[in-house]
């Protein structure tokens, strides 16, 4: 589903990515750990499109076409997703009112007719139940005022809606309590299918518990220096990510 | 200068269709020896420092409409806010019409100046309160006050809450090469009435139109009134919309100025508050394009001990517009325990656009909550790239952060009807459809 070939990205001219080379196919979790610093928010903001960063060299391939030269709403129309580390907060826009333009944006582009205002609210409705979001919540602007673990839980139930084939989740775990990230993994499981791939960018392993990887990858200085099984996560737990450098 | 010229003649002309024995006379035939030694105002002056009026005064402007025309309700019917009942009070090239309008004597007067200042039983009330708030040093209003004949009267007794509110709307046809009109209007609430008035300038011709408008407001002890303000006119035409209110003890009045068209528009928006206990809100969305220009002069005079004031002004510019923000907040020594809120917040979509936002406060208590915020810039990147992330294209994910920039201001209208229309005028003149309800 998705190849990355020798990527290398910088940002401002300061070279972040120096080869990245990684195969998601269909049906795959895959986990990307790494210290801070090591590149992995860079690496989901490459794929997603974001134009900060500037791809020097190297491709990205997604279902079988280059994507290097896309708009970030042309990739989303394809099937790409990215749940943000940091929600952008946006008053004066409720939560529904952005997710009906969002998912009318990406039927349109793929030459569909819009959603019925029925199947819109049925579908918000079943997805909001199964990330046990109240629907006062759904009123409300666009993160503003949410908390880290409200924020987290907006974007995952922004991806049940989309059902996107390629989710890159950019550091989820990050602000939520335990009931919280069980309650986000368990929504993320349950959107999990043989059709879809998921890229889980995690700091620490915790998250892994719940959202199981195929594989795991470490990333240091831009690269990946070492893949391998879910295993590879615990002993990154046990050992820090030292040994690995 | 031409037009100058032309107002101080026509005077003279004017004073032989009027009844120039009223009261009301001597105070127009002071005003225009005010305007006469003023004149217009110019750039060197620094409440006009951003604002010129040279591009609309140079027109060979007809100062009175001789004719009058018939608009047919059907072709102007969009003008009206939709599905709604209402009183109405509708001008035709400066004269009054009645079939377009729905007046009302029924324990209250919602009609027109020309009657007030003609008829006996009104002159009471005209004694009391024309002209008694308006800045009789001040050039536009003092030509306005010169030629005052015909504008609103809108009157409410004591304990009244009106059901309806109240449409005004001033149209121009183009009977005229190019034309001034001049309305002159008195809103007068009593104690613990309320009011709702939505008033619009509306040009159906490409001929030149300058308006120059004189609104005085008089809200008496715990009165209630929002006033919402729609400039949504052709390129071709401009306002200089000169509002006075004068607030009396626990009253609370609200003005909305919706800036979405016109050539040059320019608002100055004056509130007296004398006595405790006061609120005044001034609300204001601009989005305009092209050389268009709106500028905001607002005032709000504390003169008395525990009122408040917010104001809260958002501007949208693209192309060569222009905007202009002066907010003068004066706080008077009495005047303790005054809360003073204002925030002009601005973004600019092109490299060509400009704003001018200036604070002005003068404080003199000590004891007092003044705030003042000012803010320019592009939209945010991160929420751009955010939204185009969830597959909204680059264009409706700019109208979309713009829209939401400019939604907030709206909430605080109380009209269902009146709050969609406004949305809707913003969704077009932000070129897309936003995908969902408004």
């Amino acid at each position: 589903m998705l190849t990355i070939d020798n990527l290398h990205v910088s940002v401002d001219g300061k070279a972040i990515l120096n080869g990245i080379n990684l195969d998601v196919r269909a049906g795959e979790i895959h986990a990307i750990m790494g210290p801070n610093g090591s590149g992995k928010s860079t690496l989901a903001s490459a794929v997603a499109g974001n134009e900060t960063y500037e791809v020097i060299k190297g491709d990205i391939l997604f279902k079988g076409e280059n994507i290097i030269e896309l708009a970030p709403e042309e990739r989303a129309h394809k099937g790409i997703f990215l749940s943000f580390q940091y929600p952008i907060e946006i008053p004066g826009i409720t939560v529904t009112n952005f997710i009906k333009t969002s998912i009318n944006s990406n039927l349109k582009a793929r030459g569909e007719n819009e959603m019925s205002a029925r199947d819109m609210l049925k579908k918000i409705r079943e997805k909001a139940a199964l990330l046990e979001i109240d629907s006062k919540f759904l009123s409300r602007s666009l993160n503003e005022g949410f908390s880290g673990g409200e924020k987290k839980r907006n974007e995952i139930f922004q991806m049940a809606m989309l059902e996107p084939s390629l989710s890159i989740l950019d550091e989820t775990d990050s602000g939520l309590d335990i009931d919280a990230l069980k309650i986000v993994a368990n929504g993320v499981n349950k959107l999990k299918n043989k059709n879809n791939a998921i890229i889980v960018i995690t700091h620490y392993q915790r998250l892994l518990d719940y959202i199981v990887p195929d594989y795991v990858h470490v990333l240091h200085d831009g690269k990946i220096v070492k893949s391998g099984s879910k295993d590879l996560a615990h002993e990154l737990e046990e050992k820090g990510y030292d040994w690995i450098k | 200068m031409q037009l100058t010229e032309k107002l101080i003649s026509s005077f003279l002309a004017f004073e032989l269709d009027i009844d120039i024995n009223s009261p009301v006379h001597t105070i127009r035939a002071k005003a225009i020896k005010k305007f006469e030694e003023l004149g217009f105002p110019n750039k060197k002056l620094e409440n006009w420092k951003y604002t010129s009026l040279n591009r609309v005064i140079k027109e060979d402007y007809t100062v009175f409409s001789k004719k009058k025309n018939v608009l047919d309700f059907e072709k102007v019917k969009d003008y009206f806010i939709d599905n709604i009942e209402s009183h109405k009070i509708v001008f035709v090239d400066g004269f009054f019409d009645p079939f377009l309008s729905q007046t009302s004597h029924d324990g209250m007067d919602i009609c027109i100046m020309s009657a007030a200042l003609n008829k006996s039983k009104y002159s009471e009330t005209i004694k009391k309160y024309f002209n008694k708030s308006a800045n009789s040093e001040d050039s536009l209003t003092s030509l306005n006050t010169a030629f005052s004949k015909e504008g609103v009267y809108i009157h409410i007794p004591k304990n009244i809450i009106l059901e309806k509110p109240i449409e005004v709307i001033h149209f121009a046809t183009g009977n005229e090469a190019a034309l001034m009109l001049q309305p002159r209007n008195l809103v007068v609430v009593e104690e613990n009435s309320e009011v709702e008035i939505i008033e619009s300038h509306q040009s159906l011709t490409v001929n030149p139109i300058f308006t120059n408008s004189v609104t005085e407001i008089f809200a008496e002890k715990n009165a209630k009134i929002n006033y919402y303000k729609i400039q949504n006119d052709v390129i071709t035409a401009s306002l200089i919309d000169n509002t006075y209110i004068s607030q009396k003890r626990d009253s609370n009045v609200k003005v909305h100025t919706f800036s979405f068209g016109g050539k040059l528009t320019r608002n100055n928006l004056n509130f007296y508050q004398n006595a405790q206990s006061i609120n005044s809100t001034m609300n204001g969305v601009t989005i305009i394009d092209f050389d268009q220009l709106v500028d905001h002069h607002t005032l709000v005079h504390h003169a008395n001990p525990n009122c408040e004031s917010h104001q809260d002004y958002k501007g949208i510019f693209s192309g060569k517009s222009t905007g202009v923000f002066n907010g003068k907040i004066i706080v008077d020594k009495i005047a303790q325990k005054t809360n003073a809120f204002q925030q002009n917040n601005n973004i600019l979509l092109d490299n060509n656009s400009t704003i001018n936002s200036k604070p002005q406060l003068e404080i003199f208590a000590d004891d007092v909550k003044c705030s003042h915020g000012c803010t320019i810039g592009q939209l945010d990147q991160d929420a751009l790239f955010y939204l185009r992330a969830r597959g909204i294209p680059k264009k409706e994910a700019k109208a979309l952060l713009t829209y939401a920039f400019a939604n907030n201001v709206l909430e605080s209208v109380n009209i269902p009807e009146l709050k969609y229309k406004v949305k809707k005028i913003i969704a077009k003149k932000l070129g897309v459809n936003l995908g969902f309800d408004l």
